[in-house]
């Protein structure tokens, strides 16, 4: 681990600050970022211990709204009686993530923040365009099994990895985000980008700009959702490919839908083109199949990862069944139904 | 390997098992390493280092985490409690107890954190069953493969508490 200045402020002006300085990093739960620091992947000149800063509430907004601070650790988000009633789906890809202990130290904006985990990204000794941009890509024409198969770019093929992300992502949320030029809503849509040809660039926040909250409108799904997610082994394991799905269904009709899938691109994937094909239809295994080809149309493998294309495939279909019978996925008894 | 003309020292206090410290750490040291190597607790093992097999865990104000990714500096002023401290005037904890009865180690290095990681469990309330005891559990490995018992000496201590909560109810 290299050597940094440490700096623990009181207030949210002051981490702001302090944080204008690009080698500068917040630090949370620490769970990603001191992993990355041990391996010599993330080399901050200053940590900015962001962890006696106020942002540790969660809140229903007057308009219904939940308002989850930065640093309510991802433990707390996903067992909060709230959380469990209304935002199930969020708290389900919670609880498919990572483990107890890590989830009790990770934190909402610091699993906004974590990096993927692409096996070159993290060994300083490859060629790596988002860890040394400029320097190649190992994954290209590598192993790159848990590669993506939309949207990369020439420069990077990663995968962002978290599972809360692609609930999120499907709820609609928006990320506060406040830093020296004041405050801002990023929709999550604009959180997280695309590679292209700036792969060091994860997301959209700018230097010195700090995650303050993260907000999600009631969602009106009721019990027809569903967070499933599909790994080599059957806990404590990223996703190959996970689907947050939710769906309106009046008489037999989609009304509304929402599919996220995590695991398949540098961020968590929605296509409202597809979405909105779907409306009107009737629910059922045909329309289902059909919005998978269309979510999937210019899905690329890059060999050792052909299969995940076939497998978001069917965990599409099986997450719009799931979520049209109302029957979401147990993150404990693993028997997809 | 960045070259800095001297080491800070930050100040921090701890209270370890119940008992209180006043340190001071350089801010790169883990929690991990302060307790194994500053404080000679070498009962909290160094498994993987990364995070990923949870041989390090440890209670945190009374939850668990992996002691290897926390920097001890953040966690200024908090109570920890290491397998060390989970005895009481003597006694073993019951999930000692438990783990010794049913045989749920075999070379005992993950036994600590499985120990630690269990304790959390406990208190969480979130688990009822052993789908859940695993899932709750999968945080800690154990290459031996003693998942089997560990599971059912967990299941030991948590489902006579269960029911001892319903009935209370």
């Amino acid at each position: 681990m290299n050597r940094f200045e440490y700096i623990r402020p009181a207030t949210v002006a002051d981490a702001i600050a302090a944080l204008n300085e690009t080698a500068a990093r917040a630090l949370a739960g620490g769970t990603n970022l001191v992993d990355l620091m041990k391996y010599d992947v993330a080399q901050p000149s200053r940590l900015v211990d962001i962890n006696r800063l106020p942002l540790k509430s969660i809140e229903i907004t007057s308009g219904g709204a939940l308002r989850i601070g930065a640093l309510v650790t991802n433990t707390d988000l996903a067992w909060h009686p709230d959380v469990r009633e209304k935002w199930p789906m969020l708290s389900s890809a919670i609880l498919a993530g990572a483990s107890p202990q890590l989830r009790n130290a990770a934190t909402t904006g610091g699993n906004l923040m974590q990096r993927t985990r692409c096996y070159y990204f993290y060994d300083p000794s490859t060629a790596c365009n988002k860890r040394q941009p400029g320097s190649g890509c190992s994954a290209i024409g590598g192993v790159n099994r848990i590669h993506a198969i939309l949207g990369a770019s020439d420069s990077c093929i990663a995968v962002h990895p978290s599972d809360m992300c692609v609930a999120m992502a499907a709820l609609d949320a928006s990320v506060e985000v406040e830093g020296p030029e004041g405050k801002r809503s990023i929709p999550m849509s604009g959180f997280h980008r695309l590679p292209g040809v700036e792969p060091e660039r994860d997301n959209t926040l700018k230097v010195g700009e700090l995650i303050t909250s993260i907000t999600i409108p009631e969602p009106d799904f009721g019990p027809y959702h569903t967070y499933l997610k599909i790994r080599d082994r059957l806990s404590y394991a990223f996703a190959l490919i996970s689907v947050a799905a939710a769906l309106r269904v009046k008489e037999g009709i989609i009304q509304d839908v929402r599919i996220a899938l995590g695991g398949v691109a540098h961020k968590p994937w929605r296509d409202s083109d597809a979405e909105r094909s779907l409306k009107g239809e009737r629910a059922g295994t045909q329309s289902f199949a059909q919005v998978a080809d269309c979510i999937l149309r210019d899905a690329k493998g890059q060999g050792d990862n052909d299969f995940k294309i076939e497998l978001a495939r069917r965990a599409i279909v099986r997450a719009l069944e799931q979520a049209a019978a109302g029957t979401p996925q147990d993150q404990a008894d693993k028997s997809i139904h | 390997m960045n070259q800095i003309p001297h080491h800070p020292q930050i100040p921090i206090s701890l209270t370890i098992n119940g008992t209180l410290h006043e340190l001071e750490v350089e801010p790169w040291v883990t929690l991990l390493d302060l307790l194994r190597e500053r404080l000679s607790l070498t009962g909290t093992k160094k498994g993987c280092d990364q995070g990923q097999c949870g041989a390090c865990t440890v209670l945190v104000d009374g939850k668990r985490i992996n002691s290897c990714l926390a920097l001890a500096v953040s966690r200024d002023g908090a109570e920890i409690t290491t397998i060390e401290g989970l005895a009481e005037n003597g006694e073993l904890h019951p999930l000692q107890m438990a783990f010794i009865e049913r045989d749920a180690f075999q070379c005992g290095y993950c036994t600590p954190g499985q120990i630690c990681s269990a304790a959390g469990l406990l208190a969480e309330g979130h688990t009822h069953s052993r789908a859940e005891i695993r899932e709750h559990m999968s945080g800690n490995l154990c290459r031996c493969g003693a998942y089997t018992n560990i599971a059912a000496a967990v299941e030991d201590v948590l489902m006579p508490r269960i029911a001892a909560k319903e009935a209370a109810e």
